[in-house]
């Protein structure tokens, strides 16, 4: 049983992301001029990056702590003059945030919840039962990859606009629950674990249900944990969606909201809307540090083998 | 891989012929079973949702929800259409962009990462946040950052010497190569992941072997490292291209197709004509060009793969 916890990347004699992938350095001495110049080039690449990547990040930060005014200082500063805190009490009350990230979580929770949920019992069936047309039924799953979600919208909404679902949130639960790459995600983490699991099992008079919930949701812990951090992180930055179908104020996301932030007054207040939206990315932040092994696998489990 | 989930299916003497049919279409009734719940889902609010799209594009269907077949009306007023022209060619011209700089730069990325060089785990993990960072908040920062007079990105390009550095958002020319740069930024750290992978799969021996041979960094780069990774490099530019067909979010956010039209791409022409416009017929006339751009190019894509791999 041990042996097929091992997570995918391992098992297909990948080395871990999160590992150095070569041997350890050579000897000063050793390394030839070209690898010198070979590594400065490379921290000077890395450092270029990190300016690059973290910039975006520090400004949203540091802007979120200025006053109104200081935002559109002319010669640009960088830190704040004064660091106005109470940006981060005035928003709640400037704003419907608390509304806002109330929907954006109930969203996230029961999409999440669906998502998983059906994703890996669609999963089984596909991976370890076999019947007529099932890898028919599996290549139309797949095919809609390459359909833009944007092609489609407009009948979609016509449709869960006549099921009386449109402008309630049920919209977008449906909307987002019922995605080909969860199911695809669980059949490729489903392919790795041996067949020879569920055949005993079905010997030992386990149902094909008992197998799926005894054995196999067990084994993808991994798989089932980048599932869930992908859809949850998914669905509470999704922008479009609640765009198009909600139109009520009381039922708009995080996203929505401080895009109507920034819309609507005409003289924003850019300080406090940057401490919203840093409020916005903290917890997919915090969500991502705890659980960013999961994010990398998934991606590269469901990415390499399509 | 017995068929059947009878343990004795296999041995079964003929005349047990109707039991085994029998647990034959029992065990397709519990894979069904197993499919069902989501099936149900995505049957009906994707597969029907494209089946109607072609339907729909035949006809004048309004808000009102009534609907005439016009034959090929709406296809021949997108031909003549400006908007569409220009929308079209701006999804191609941002394409054209956006592909090849994010594989050169995570590309880049990626072999740098996969050195050891102070910092790497750091960085593998520190790259992929914007991909999980709302288009909102990038779209907001960034519009500011690249604002003309107030943003850090011309302070910084007139420090180092250039005296009108471009207007950016604001300019018909430079709007696109400023979502293109955001867009890049955004997607990198993702694209970074699965070349990370592939490189993990490249045989060190072959890597030492060209060094025993006296190859350099940049002829084991090329001899080496860039034919191992094609199955790796296909499957990236089969799903960036796709994905850089569908560009939206982020342009809606930060542009909203504008100035004028010059950042106006295909998916926002639908949203307009569908949901600002109310014409959805003629809204899904223009969503099948989008749906044949991007199947024609991924099925060319695999057909030109696969005759190159035979």
């Amino acid at each position: 049983m041990t042996e097929v916890m091992v997570p995918p990347a391992k098992k297909r004699g990948l080395r871990p992301l999160t590992e150095p992938a070569q041997d350890a350095p050579r000897r000063r001495d050793e390394r030839t001029p070209g690898e010198k110049a070979a590594r400065v080039l490379g921290y000077t690449l890395l450092m270029l990056f990190a300016i690059g990547l973290l910039a975006p990040f520090a400004w949203m930060v540091l802007s979120s702590l200025k006053s109104a005014n200081e935002v559109f200082s002319v010669p640009v500063t960088w830190l704040p003059e004064v660091f106005i805190w109470s940006n981060y009490v005035e928003i709640w009350s400037e704003s419907n945030m608390l509304v806002w990230i109330r929907n954006t979580l109930f969203l996230a929770v029961v999409v999440t919840f669906l998502q998983v949920l059906t994703g890996s019992f669609a999963a089984y069936g596909f991976s370890k039962m076999k019947f007529r047309g099932r890898d028919m039924l599996f290549l139309l799953y797949v095919g809609t990859i390459a359909v833009p979600w944007q092609s489609y919208m407009i009948p979609q909404f016509i449709l869960l606009s006549n099921l009386k679902v449109s402008n309630t949130l049920w919209a977008i639960v449906f909307l987002q629950t019922f995605s080909a790459f969860g199911v695809f995600l669980m059949k490729q983490f489903y392919e790795t674990i041996p067949e020879d699991l569920s055949e005993a099992a079905r010997l030992d008079g386990l149902s094909e249900y008992a197998i799926w919930r005894r054995i196999m949701l067990p084994l993808s812990v991994p798989a089932l944990a980048s599932l869930t951090l992908l859809t949850f992180v998914n669905t509470w930055n999704d922008y479009l969606g609640p765009l198009i179908y909600l139109r009520d104020p009381d039922l708009w996301t995080i996203q929505l909201g401080l895009k109507s932030f920034v819309s609507n007054l005409y003289d924003t207040d850019y300080a406090l809307l940057f401490a919203g939206l840093t409020i916005s990315v903290i917890p997919i932040a915090i969500i991502f540090m705890l659980g960013q092994r999961f994010f990398v696998e998934g991606i590269a489990t469901s990415g390499l083998k399509g | 891989m017995a068929i059947t989930a009878a343990p004795d299916a296999p041995v079964a003497p003929p005349r047990k012929r109707p039991q085994r049919a029998r647990a034959r279409r029992r065990n397709t009734l519990i894979a069904w079973s197993f499919i069902l719940p989501n099936f149900i889902g995505f049957g009906s609010l994707t597969l029907v949702p494209i089946i109607v799209l072609f339907y729909m594009s035949f006809t004048n269907w309004n808000v009102f929800g009534k609907a005439d077949w016009v034959g090929l009306a709406n296809f021949e007023r997108l031909l003549g259409d400006g908007s569409f022209q220009i929308a079209f060619g701006n999804t191609l011209y941002y394409s054209a962009l956006h592909i090849p700089l994010t594989i050169l730069v995570s590309l880049t990325l990626a072999l740098l990462l996969n050195n050891k060089l102070r910092g790497v785990a750091f960085f593998r993990t520190a790259a992929f946040f914007p991909y999980i960072t709302s288009i909102v908040a990038i779209a907001v920062v960034w519009n500011l950052m690249f604002s003309p007079d107030y943003g850090p990105i011309n302070e910084i390009l007139r420090f180092v010497g250039f005296a009108e550095p471009p207007g950016w958002l604001t300019s018909a020319d430079w709007a696109m190569p400023a979502v293109v740069i955001v867009s890049t930024w955004r997607d990198m750290g993702y694209y970074m992941i699965l070349f990370l992978a592939g490189l993990q799969t490249v045989p060190r021996e072959l890597h030492e072997a060209a060094r025993v041979d006296g190859a350099g960094v940049i002829q084991r780069f090329f001899n080496v490292t860039l034919p191992c990774l094609r199955p790796t490099m296909f499957f990236v530019t089969v799903i960036l291209t796709i994905n850089s067909f569908k560009i939206f979010d982020l342009i809606l956010v930060m542009t909203e197709g504008g100035p004028g039209q010059s950042t106006l791409v295909l998916s926002q022409f639908i949203y307009r004509k569908g949901f600002e416009e109310s014409q959805f017929g003629y809204a899904s006339a223009a969503s099948v060009a989008l749906f044949f751009l991007c199947i024609t190019v991924t099925v060319a894509q695999f057909l030109w793969n696969k005759r190159r791999s035979a």
